[in-house]
C-alpha cells in the first residue's frame, strides 16, 4: 500500500545529506514551508545550495536557516526586499554565495529539470549581465528564427520544500491562491519531494480534474495546523 | 527654469497610459508607479490583470481587514482575485509572458534608449546587493512594452539616451515610454513623438532629452 503521510517532519526530512540542493518553495511569505524549514534546520544538514525566488523575510523561514550558518549558496532571483536583513549582512561580508536568476528563468529552469530536458533557449536576459557564467564568461546563445537566445540548463534539486493546502495518501496535492507560485514545479524537479498540507483527505476526494501536482512528484506530505501567512518582503504603509 | 508648461502629475500620468488600454486587453502592470494605472483603466472596458507570481484576472486591493497574505501580487501586496480569475504555478505564468501572450506590460525604469533598450533594475552601485525578479522576463516577453516615468532626474538629466548607461533589463524591448513631459514612441530610426504637455514646444522637449524626436 502506499502511504506518503509522514508522522513529523523530523521523520519526511531524515537522512537529508551535506551538500544538498534544497528546493524551497514561496514567493515572499506566500506558499514558504516555514515548518519544514524549522525542521530542515533542526535535521541538521550543512553546506547547502538553497534554490527560493527570495533569500529569507524576517527572522524565521527561510531567514533562521541562513542565520544559522546551514546555507553555503543560494539561487534566487529576488535577494534584496525590505526585510532581508539577514541575508544582506551574510552576503555583505561574503558568507553566502549568490547565483541570481531572472525569475522566469528559475522557474523554467526547474521545469526542465523536472520535465528531463537538457538545456533550452530561452530570450530573458539576452545581451544583460545575467548572461554570464559565474565565472564571467558568456552564456552560450544563438540566433533563432531572427531572434536571439541565452541557453540555459536544468537546476536539479536533491530535495524539494513546498507547502500546500490538502493532499491525500497518495501524495496527490492542491494549492491556496497564489500561495502555489513554486510548489508545483519544485516537485518535479527534487529527487525527494516534502509538501506540507493543512487537511489530508481519502484518497479519491480530491477532484482527479482539480489535482495540480499528482502524487507521482511527491514523496512525504506532513500534515501541519493552519496559521495564517504573514505579511513580508515588502515596506508597511506609514 | 522654463515654466510655460506643467508636467503631468504621476495622477495625470497614470491615466494616460490606461487611455491607451484598449477592451480585452490582457495586461501586466509592474511594481511601483505601473500599478497604480489599474485605478485609471476607462469604465465600459474590461481589462485582465496579470500577476507574474501567478495571477490572472487581479483584483484591487482588499477592503482593510480582509487581507490574505496567500494572495499577493508582484509587489507582495495583498490583492484579490475578480470572478473568472485562475491561478497559475510559476512556470506557467511565466511562459504565459515569455511566450507573447500578454498584450501589454507597463513597467518603471531608470533609463531608455531611443531604439528601446531597458535599463531598470540596476544603477550598477558597487557594493549593491543586485536583485532583477521578474523585470528581464516582463521586459521582453508582452506584445507591447511600454515604459513609465519622469522623463529627467532630480538634476535634470535625460533618462532617456542614446544608449543606457546603467546595466540592461532588456535590449529594443521598449515601445512607448509615457513620461510626464511627453509621449514617445521607441523606434529603430529612434524616438517618434505621439504628445506633449500643452505649451512644452518641441525643440525644447529635444533639447531637455538631448535627442533628436521625429514628428
Amino acid at each position: 500500500m502506499i502511504n506518503k503521510i509522514a508522522a513529523s517532519v523530523a521523520e519526511a526530512l531524515a537522512g537529508t545529506a551535506d551538500g544538498a540542493t534544497v528546493l524551497i518553495g514561496g514567493f515572499g511569505t506566500a506558499g514558504i514551508p516555514n515548518e519544514l524549514i524549522d525542521g530542515l534546520i533542526e535535521q541538521g544538514a550543512r553546506e547547502l545550495t538553497v534554490v527560493n525566488n527570495n533569500a529569507g523575510n524576517g527572522d524565521s523561514g527561510l531567514a533562521a536557516l541562513l542565520a544559522a550558518g546551514r546555507v553555503r549558496k543560494i539561487v534566487c532571483s529576488f535577494p534584496r526586499q525590505a526585510d532581508s536583513h539577514v541575508f544582506d549582512a551574510l552576503y555583505r561580508s561574503g558568507r553566502i554565495e549568490l547565483e541570481l536568476v531572472p525569475q522566469g528563468n528559475l522557474a523554467e529552469r526547474l521545469r526542465a529539470a523536472g520535465a528531463g530536458v537538457g538545456a533550452f533557449f530561452t530570450p530573458t536576459g539576452y545581451g544583460t549581465a545575467l548572461a554570464k557564467n559565474a565565472d564571467g564568461s558568456a552564456k552560450e546563445t544563438r540566433e533563432i528564427g531572427g531572434r536571439p537566445y541565452v541557453l540555459e540548463y536544468p537546476i536539479y534539486g536533491d530535495l524539494a520544500l513546498i507547502k500546500a493546502e490538502r493532499g491525500d495518501r497518495w501524495g496527490n496535492l492542491v494549492y491556496r491562491k497564489a500561495a502555489r507560485n513554486f510548489g508545483p514545479v519544485m516537485a518535479t524537479a527534487a529527487k525527494r519531494t516534502v509538501a506540507t498540507v493543512h487537511e489530508v483527505v481519502d484518497l479519491g476526494a480530491l477532484d482527479p480534474e482539480h489535482i495540480v501536482t499528482p502524487g507521482i512528484h511527491v514523496s512525504h506530505i506532513v500534515c501541519i495546523e493552519r496559521v495564517a501567512t504573514q505579511a513580508g518582503g515588502f515596506k508597511a504603509a506609514a | 527654469m522654463n515654466t510655460n508648461y506643467q508636467r503631468r502629475t504621476k495622477e495625470e500620468l497614470a491615466r494616460r497610459v490606461a487611455q491607451d488600454i484598449f477592451d480585452g486587453a490582457y495586461v501586466n502592470l509592474g511594481i511601483g508607479m505601473p500599478t497604480t494605472v489599474a485605478n485609471h483603466i476607462p469604465p465600459g472596458i474590461e481589462v485582465v490583470l496579470h500577476s507574474e507570481n501567478g495571477i490572472l484576472g487581479m483584483g484591487p486591493a482588499p477592503a482593510p481587514g480582509d487581507e490574505d497574505y496567500d494572495l499577493i501580487n508582484a509587489g507582495k501586496q495583498p490583492v484579490t482575485l475578480r470572478p473568472g480569475g485562475a491561478y497559475l504555478h510559476h512556470a506557467d505564468s511565466f511562459a504565459m509572458m515569455r511566450g507573447g501572450h500578454l498584450d501589454i506590460c507597463v513597467l518603471g525604469a531608470f533609463q531608455v534608449s531611443a531604439t528601446g533598450d531597458l535599463a531598470n533594475w540596476s544603477t550598477g552601485e558597487p557594493g549593491s546587493i543586485p536583485a532583477v525578479g521578474g523585470a528581464m522576463d516582463l521586459a521582453i516577453g508582452a506584445k507591447q512594452t511600454w515604459v513609465m516615468m519622469d522623463l529627467l532626474t532630480r538634476e535634470g538629466a535625460s533618462k532617456v539616451l542614446h544608449a543606457c548607461t546603467y546595466p540592461l533589463t532588456g535590449l529594443a524591448c521598449v515601445k512607448r515610454i509615457y513620461g510626464d513631459l511627453a509621449t514617445l514612441a521607441c523606434t529603430s530610426q529612434g524616438l517618434q513623438l505621439i504628445d506633449k504637455v500643452e505649451g512644452l514646444a518641441h525643440d525644447e522637449l529635444e533639447r531637455l532629452l538631448g535627442l533628436p524626436i521625429r514628428l
